[in-house]
C-alpha cells in the first residue's frame, strides 16, 4: 500500500491509505450546505474534505466543516429519549423509550388539534428542511410555525422578495468573475461564507487591466472587511442613509440607466396623488387591472406592461376620471433629490464624511458606466424582441445581518436595491444576479394562512403558514385589529413578517397575548441562551407558574436537538437527533436553494455512519408523529404511515403539486424529467450516483436579465418556478405598503387598532425611508451613547454544536471590543473588566482595545458563552467564565409612547432588531474582575451522559496506535482528571 | 550533530497571499484533521472540554492590528513552519531526529529518535514548532509530505490540506526552487518577501504582501464627485436649474 521515501532511518511512508471508503454528502456545519467528502477508515471518519465538483464550494471548506469530525464525536451528544421528572430547568430527565416519548406527545398534540390547533406553537431553528416542517404544520392546522429568520435576516429577504423577486445570499449573487466595483455592507464575517471567500479571492486576484475595487461598510474592520480596498467605519443604524445619499448624487448628476428604468422597473408606473382619497398612493390601473402609464406618442394613459408604449418618466397627468397622477420615477427623484439625502446631512448621521460618499458614487458610475461590460449573446425578451448582446452594468452590491438586525432593516434593505436597480445592476454582467428559482413575481404570489374559517379543528389548513401579504386582506388578524398568530406575524404590528417572529413567540405565550397556547414545540433552536433576545428573561418565563392553573405557564414543551444544548433542559419531552452525518436531508429548491447564477441545484445528505446511540432523525420522528396524528398526507388510505420508509421515503415519494416535489433532479420513472415530473423511486439512489447532488446549467442566453428573458422565463414555469413566463417587474415603488398606509389613514374595511395607526402610516411609505433606529425614540440616547453589536466568528458561525474540541481552542471567551480612543476617554484599559449597561440589564465582560471599530460602536463575537452544565463542558470552562452574550441586555418588548408594549422589531417586518442596543460602559471595581456576569447554576447533566474525556488523542488508531484512540464513536474513555 | 543537506533538488513550500486571508482558519482547523489521522498523528489535545483547552496545531492564523487609528491594518497572518533552508531546529536537534529531507527539503521529526528536550523549538525564531505533550516528542508541520505525493490521492489533491481547504485561494503549494515554476513566477510578481531574513536561516515559504489599497481619488479613474447634470430639456431649459426633475422630460424612452 503504501510508497517508501527517505533513506535508513529518515525512510517515511508517503502514501498511506486515506480510506476504505468515500461517500459524498452534504455539510451541515452552518447553512452554506456545502458539497463534502468523508473519507472513512475502520469504520470511523479519516478525514472530511470539500467536494470539488460541487456547485457551493468548488472543493474548498471552511474551518467549521473541517471540524466536523468533532461535531459528529461530541461527548454532547444526546443518547436517549428524555422525559421530564423535576423541575423545568434543572435538567432532572428519566430515560424514555422512542414509543413512550411519542405516545405522551401524540396525546398532548392530539388534544389540542381536535380543541384548537393554534395552541400548538411549532418553531423551528436554523432547520434545513422547512418544506417538510412547514407543510407538516399546514396538515396539523396550526398557523403557528416558521423558522429562525425573523431573528437572522428576514428584512433582507422581505425587502428583497417586495422589490426585485429576489435577495442576497442563496437567492442571488453578485457576479464575482466580473464585477468592477463590489460594495459589502455590514455582512462581517456570515452567511454564504464559503462562496463569498472564493468570490472575493476571484475578486481580489484579477490582472490590473480588469481589476476590481471592494468597499466594505461596516463598523468593524474585521474578516472580509481587513482586505477591502476601503472601509467605511459607519455608525449602526444609518447605512440606509448612506446608500440614499449616494442616490442622491446619482439622481443629481443624472447617472442612472434610464432605459432600464423603463424597461425593467415600475418606473413608469402612474401612481395616484389624491391626499385623503381613497385610492391616494395607489397605482392608477385600467380595467383589467394593469398598471397605466402615460404614453408620450399618444399622450394617453396606456397599459404599463405593453411593449409598444413610450413612457412619461415625470410630469403630473390627469386621469379620464379626473384623478391626478405621476409616474413613480417622478415621485422617487423627487424625494431623493431633496437636500435631506445630500451627502452634507448624510454625514452627520452616518460618520462618513461628504467628501467620501461624493466619491464612492462617482467611482459607483464609473464603473456602471464608463466600464460597461458587453457579452456577445444574442436573447429574446420577454415582449419577443431579440437583443444582440446582454449589457451589463459591472457594480454589484452584498449586504446581510448588520443590515438586517435593525428597525430600519427592511427600509434599508429596499435602499439598496433601489440602488442597484438605478444603476442597471439587476442580473446583469458584472451585476447582481438571480439564482433560481428566483426570480418570482413581485411579491411572490403565495399568502400566508390562518384566518378564523381557515382554522378548523381536526383539520388541515388550505395553505401554508406563511406567505407574502400584498395587502390588509391577506393579514392574519382579528376584526378588532389582533393578531392571530402567537408571535403576530402578519398583524399590524408586523404586516410582512413573511418569516414569523420566533424572537416573540415565548414572551407572547408567557404572557397570553394574544392568547396562551399548550405546546410549544422547537427544533434546532436554542431559545433559552443566545436564540432569544432578553435571554435571562426567557428562561424565566419558561419556568414560570400558572397559580390558576396548576401548570406552568406554557404547560407543555417539546424539543429535538442532537446535542445537550442550554435550552434542553427546558424540556419537558426531549427527542435526540443525529449529527448530520447519520441522516437523510433534503436540500430543497422549494426550501432554500442552493443554486447559483449560472444552474439550479439542489441536493441531498446521506447517512454517512450508523448511529451508535437510541437516536432518531428529527424528520422521521415528525413524520412518524403526523401518522400517530392521522395528518393528512401522511397517512394512507388505511391509516397506517404513507411513508413508513421515513424522510427518505417521503423526500422522494411526496408530491407538493402534480410532477412537482422536494427534489429536482431525475424525476420520472428513468430519471429522465427535471423539475417537473413523475415520481422516481431510485431518485435518492441517482443522487447518491451523482455526489448528492443535481445541478443544471443554463443556456448562454439564459443567463443574464432572468427577469426579463423570455428564454429563462419559459424555462422557469416548465420546471415549476413560476406560474407564467411573465416579466418580473422591479418594484421601486412598494404597492403593498401603500395599501397598509391607507387603512391607518382610515380607509377601507380592515384597519389597525387605532394605538397603531401612526406607526403603519409612518413606516409603511412605499418609497425607501430611513429614520432612525426606533429604539433611539424610545431611550434616551445621551445615557447610553454607545451602539453594541456582534460579529459572528469566521470559524463559528452557524456552528450550532460549538463546543466543537477545536473550534474552541480558536474562540473559546469574547472580549468586548473597544475603540482605543473612546476607551481612554472612559479610562478603560486593554484587559479591564467594564459593566455593560443598556436600559434593560447589565452584563459584565472583558474589554479589548482596537483602532478598526466606529468609535461609536463597541462589538463582541456573538454565540461563544455557554451556560455551565450545558454542551458537557466544564463548569469552569471559558466559555462560561470569560463567554458573554450581548442577548441579555436586549429586551424583545419595548414601550412605545402611548405606553404600549411593541416588539423591539423592524415594523414591517418584525425582524428583532438586536443590533440597536444601545449601552453605556463603566468600569469595574478590581474585585469585580474575573468572570463575566450573569452566571447560571448549571442544570444537571442528562442520565447517563458520560463524562468528557480530558484528553482527546483521535487518529492515533489509523498511525498504526490503536487503543490510545477514542473509540469509532460513544462516549470517550478516560474520566476528566 | 546533525547535518544539513547542502543543497535539496527541489524547495517544496508554501507562498501565503496576506492581501487576500480573511482569517478564516479554514487550513488551520484542515491542517489539524489531516494530520491528526496523518504522518505526525495524533494531534493531541489536553483538556479538550475543559478549562483550558490545549492542542498540538502545525498551522495557527494570528489576527492583530497594525497602525493605529482609522488607517490601521487588520492583519490576519498563518504562521506555520516555513521549512528553512538552513534550520536553526535541525542543526540543534542532539539526536537527529530533526531532519531535512534532501529531496524536497521538507523539515521533518522522527519521533522515534525524539526525546522531547525542545531544544528546536526554542531554536526556531519563527514559533513553528509544537510540542506533544502527551506523546513526549515535538511534532510540526509535514507539509504533507503524507499527501503530496500519495499515489492513493487524486492528482489534484496531492497538496497540503491547508492549501487545499483555504476558500479565498490565499495559499499557494510548489517548488521554490525552480525559477520557473508557477509560485516562484508569483512570488516574482508580486514581491513575495521573507520573514525576518536578517536571521539567516532562508525560509522557504514566502509571504506576498498586501496589493496598495485603492482608496483615493483617482485611483479607480473617477473623478472626486459627480458633477451636476447639464439640463437636457430643449423645451425647459431655464426652468431646469430650479426644477431637476425636468430634465428627464423630453427624454424619449420607449419600452
Amino acid at each position: 500500500m503504501g510508497t517508501m521515501s527517505g533513506k535508513g532511518k529518515y525512510a517515511i511512508d508517503t502514501s498511506p491509505k486515506v480510506h476504505d471508503e468515500v461517500k459524498h454528502t452534504t455539510c451541515y456545519m452552518c447553512a452554506c450546505r456545502c458539497g463534502i467528502k468523508v473519507h472513512l477508515q475502520d469504520g470511523r471518519i479519516r478525514y472530511i474534505e470539500g467536494n470539488r465538483d460541487h456547485p457551493v464550494n468548488k472543493g474548498v471548506l471552511c474551518a467549521k466543516g473541517a471540524a466536523g469530525i468533532m461535531n459528529h464525536y461530541s461527548p454532547a451528544r444526546l443518547t436517549k429519549p428524555l422525559i421530564r421528572v423535576g423541575e423545568r430547568g434543572k435538567g432532572e430527565f428519566r430515560e424514555v423509550e422512542w414509543e413512550e416519548a411519542l405516545a405522551v406527545i401524540a396525546r398532548w398534540l392530539g388534544e389540542v388539534r381536535q380543541s384548537d390547533p393554534r395552541k400548538l406553537a411549532f418553531f423551528t431553528g436554523r432547520d434545513q428542511s422547512q418544506a417538510l416542517t412547514g407543510w407538516w404544520a399546514q396538515q396539523f392546522g396550526t398557523p403557528n410555525y416558521a423558522a429562525h429568520g425573523g431573528l437572522c435576516a428576514v428584512n433582507m429577504a422581505a425587502a428583497g422578495f417586495y422589490t426585485i423577486g429576489g435577495s442576497f445570499w442563496e437567492f442571488g449573487e453578485p457576479d464575482w468573475e466580473r464585477t468592477r466595483y463590489f460594495m459589502m455592507l455590514g455582512v462581517a464575517e456570515d452567511h454564504h461564507s464559503n462562496p463569498i471567500k472564493i468570490g472575493l479571492g476571484k475578486l481580489k486576484g484579477r490582472p490590473p487591466e480588469r481589476d476590481a475595487k471592494f468597499v466594505s461598510v461596516n463598523p468593524v474592520k474585521t474578516g472580509y472587511s481587513a482586505i477591502a480596498d476601503e472601509w467605511l467605519g459607519i455608525r449602526p443604524g444609518t447605512d440606509g442613509l448612506f446608500v440614499l445619499a449616494l442616490i442622491h448624487e446619482l439622481l443629481r448628476a443624472d447617472k442612472i440607466d434610464l432605459p432600464f428604468l423603463v424597461r425593467y422597473s415600475n418606473a413608469p408606473w402612474l401612481i395616484v396623488q389624491d391626499p385623503g382619497g381613497a385610492t391616494d398612493g395607489l397605482v392608477a390601473r385600467d380595467d383589467q387591472g394593469r398598471p397605466l402609464c402615460w404614453d408620450t406618442a399618444t399622450n394617453k394613459t396606456a397599459s404599463a406592461l405593453s411593449p409598444e408604449v413610450k413612457p412619461a418618466m415625470v410630469g403630473q397627468f390627469k386621469l379620464p376620471d379626473g384623478r391626478r397622477v405621476a409616474p413613480v420615477f417622478h415621485l422617487m427623484a423627487a424625494r431623493y433629490l431633496d437636500p435631506q439625502y445630500a451627502p452634507e446631512e448624510a454625514e452627520k448621521q452616518t460618520g462618513i464624511p461628504a467628501e467620501t460618499i461624493r466619491r464612492i458614487a462617482s467611482e459607483m458610475a464609473h464603473a456602471a458606466f464608463d466600464q460597461e461590460i458587453v457579452i456577445e449573446t444574442p436573447w429574446v425578451d420577454w415582449a419577443g424582441r431579440r437583443h444582440d448582446r446582454f449589457v451589463g452594468r459591472p457594480v454589484s452590491i452584498l449586504a446581510m445581518r448588520g443590515i438586517a438586525a435593525h428597525s430600519n432593516g427592511f427600509h434599508t434593505c429596499r435602499a439598496i436595491h433601489l440602488l442597484q436597480i438605478l444603476l442597471g445592476s439587476i442580473d446583469t454582467p458584472g451585476g447582481f444576479r438571480y439564482c433560481a428559482p428566483y426570480p418570482k413575481p413581485v411579491p411572490p404570489r403565495q399568502r400566508p394562512t390562518g384566518r378564523t374559517h381557515e382554522i378548523v379543528p381536526g383539520h388541515a389548513m388550505p395553505g401554508p403558514p406563511l406567505g407574502f401579504p400584498s395587502g390588509p386582506e391577506q393579514l392574519l388578524v382579528e376584526p378588532d385589529g389582533r393578531a392571530r398568530r402567537i408571535d403576530k406575524a402578519f398583524s399590524w404590528e408586523a404586516p410582512l413578517a413573511i418569516h414569523g417572529l420566533m424572537h416573540m413567540v415565548i414572551a407572547n405565550a408567557w404572557r397570553g397575548d394574544p392568547y396562551p397556547i399548550d405546546t410549544l414545540f422547537l427544533y434546532m433552536a436554542n431559545m433559552s441562551w443566545n436564540s432569544s433576545m432578553n435571554t435571562s428573561g426567557t428562561m424565566q418565563m419558561l419556568t414560570d407558574w400558572d397559580g390558576a392553573t396548576g401548570n406552568y405557564k406554557i404547560p407543555h414543551i417539546i424539543y429535538s436537538d442532537a446535542y445537550y444544548s442550554e435550552m434542553v433542559a427546558y424540556a419537558d419531552v426531549v427527542l435526540p437527533d443525529t449529527t448530520y452525518l447519520e441522516r437523510h436531508d433534503c436540500i430543497s429548491l422549494l426550501d432554500r436553494p442552493i443554486s447559483d447564477a449560472d444552474g439550479a441545484a439542489d441536493g441531498i445528505r446521506q447517512p454517512v455512519l450508523k448511529p451508535d446511540r437510541d437516536v432518531r432523525p428529527f424528520q422521521d420522528v415528525l413524520l412518524d408523529l403526523g401518522a400517530r396524528l392521522g395528518l393528512p398526507g401522511m397517512v394512507d388510505e388505511f391509516g397506517g404511515p404513507k411513508y413508513p420508509g421515513g424522510y427518505p421515503d417521503y423526500i422522494v415519494n411526496h408530491e407538493r403539486r402534480p410532477g412537482i416535489g422536494l427534489l429536482a433532479g431525475w424525476r420520472g420513472i428513468l430519471g429522465e424529467h427535471q423539475g417537473k415530473g413523475p415520481v422516481n423511486p431510485r431518485q435518492i439512489e441517482k443522487y447518491k450516483q451523482n455526489q448528492c447532488f443535481w445541478r443544471h446549467e443554463l443556456a448562454d442566453n439564459q443567463k443574464f436579465y432572468k427577469h426579463a428573458n423570455r428564454a429563462y422565463l419559459e424555462w422557469a414555469t416548465q420546471m415549476g418556478f413560476i406560474d407564467r413566463p411573465e416579466q418580473v417587474v422591479l418594484n421601486i415603488y412598494c404597492e403593498p405598503l401603500q395599501r397598509f398606509r391607507l387603512a391607518a389613514e382610515g380607509h377601507g374595511p380592515l384597519q389597525p387598532p387605532v394605538a397603531l395607526r401612526q406607526r403603519v402610516a409612518t413606516y409603511c411609505d412605499p418609497l425607501p425611508i430611513w429614520y432612525r433606529p426606533t429604539v433611539d425614540e424610545e431611550i434616551a440616547p445621551t445615557s447610553f451613547p454607545l451602539h453594541a453589536i456582534t460579529q459572528r466568528p469566521m470559524a463559528m458561525y452557524h456552528s450550532w454544536g460549538s463546543q466543537n474540541a477545536w473550534l474552541r481552542q480558536i474562540h473559546n471567551a469574547n472580549r468586548l471590543f473597544i475603540n482605543r480612543r473612546t476607551a481612554q476617554w472612559l479610562n478603560i484599559g486593554d484587559d479591564d473588566w467594564v459593566w455593560v449597561i443598556s436600559h434593560h440589564g447589565r452584563i459584565k465582560a472583558q474589554a479589548r482595545l482596537m483602532d478598526g471599530v466606529n468609535r461609536n460602536t463597541v462589538w463582541t463575537w456573538n454565540a461563544v458563552g455557554k451556560r455551565a452544565g450545558a454542551w458537557n463542558l466544564a463548569p469552569d470552562a471559558p466559555e462560561v467564565k470569560r463567554g458573554f452574550l450581548l442577548n441579555h441586555l436586549i429586551p424583545e418588548l419595548i414601550a412605545d409612547r402611548n405606553g404600549g408594549l411593541l416588539p423591539n422589531a423592524d415594523p414591517i417586518t418584525g425582524q428583532a432588531a438586536w443590533y440597536d442596543l444601545r449601552v453605556r460602559i463603566e468600569k469595574a471595581l478590581p474585585e469585580e474582575a474575573g468572570e463575566t456576569v450573569p452566571q447560571f447554576d448549571p442544570p444537571n447533566a442528562p442520565p447517563n451522559q458520560a463524562p468528557a474525556p480530558s484528553i482527546l488523542r483521535y487518529g492515533a488508531h489509523f498511525r498504526g496506535r490503536p487503543g490510545e484512540d477514542i473509540p469509532p464513536a460513544g462516549p470517550v474513555t478516560e474520566p476528566r482528571s | 550533530m546533525t547535518s544539513v543537506p547542502h543543497r535539496t533538488a527541489k524547495k517544496l513550500g508554501l507562498v501565503i497571499d496576506l492581501d487576500i486571508c480573511v482569517g478564516c482558519h479554514a487550513c488551520a482547523v484542515a491542517c489539524k484533521e489531516w494530520n491528526s489521522g496523518g504522518h505526525m498523528a495524533p494531534l493531541t489535545d489536553e483538556n479538550p472540554y475543559g478549562a483550558d483547552p490545549l492542542g498540538v496545531w502545525f498551522n495557527r492564523v494570528h489576527t492583530y492590528e497594525a497602525g493605529v487609528g482609522g488607517n490601521s491594518r487588520t492583519v490576519h497572518f498563518p504562521r506555520s513552519c516555513l521549512h528553512c533552508e538552513k534550520p536553526a531546529c535541525v542543526e540543534v536537534c542532539p539526536t537527529g531526529a530533526s531532519y531535512k529531507r534532501a529531496e524536497d527539503g521538507i523539515v521533518l521529526v522522527n519521533e522515534d529518535l525524539c526525546i522531547g528536550c525542545k531544544l528546536c523549538s526554542w531554536a526556531c525564531p519563527y514559533g513553528a514548532r509544537e510540542y506533544d505533550y502527551d506523546s513526549g516528542t515535538m511534532k510540526k508541520c509535514t507539509l504533507c509530505v503524507d499527501r503530496i505525493y500519495n499515489e492513493n490521492l487524486e492528482e489534484a489533491e496531492r497538496v497540503p490540506a491547508c492549501v487545499s481547504a483555504c476558500p479565498v485561494s490565499a495559499r499557494h503549494f510548489g517548488d521554490l526552487g525552480d525559477p520557473n515554476s508557477d509560485i516562484s513566477e508569483l512570488v516574482r510578481e508580486r514581491e513575495g518577501y521573507d520573514l525576518m531574513p536578517e536571521m539567516g536561516f532562508k525560509p522557504v515559504n514566502k509571504y506576498l504582501p498586501p496589493r496598495p489599497r485603492r482608496n483615493k481619488v483617482g485611483d479607480t479613474g473617477a473623478p472626486a464627485a459627480l458633477d451636476s447634470a447639464a439640463p437636457l430639456s430643449a423645451t425647459h431649459g431655464a426652468e431646469t436649474s430650479s426644477n431637476p426633475l425636468l430634465r428627464w422630460v423630453d427624454r424619449a424612452l420607449s419600452r
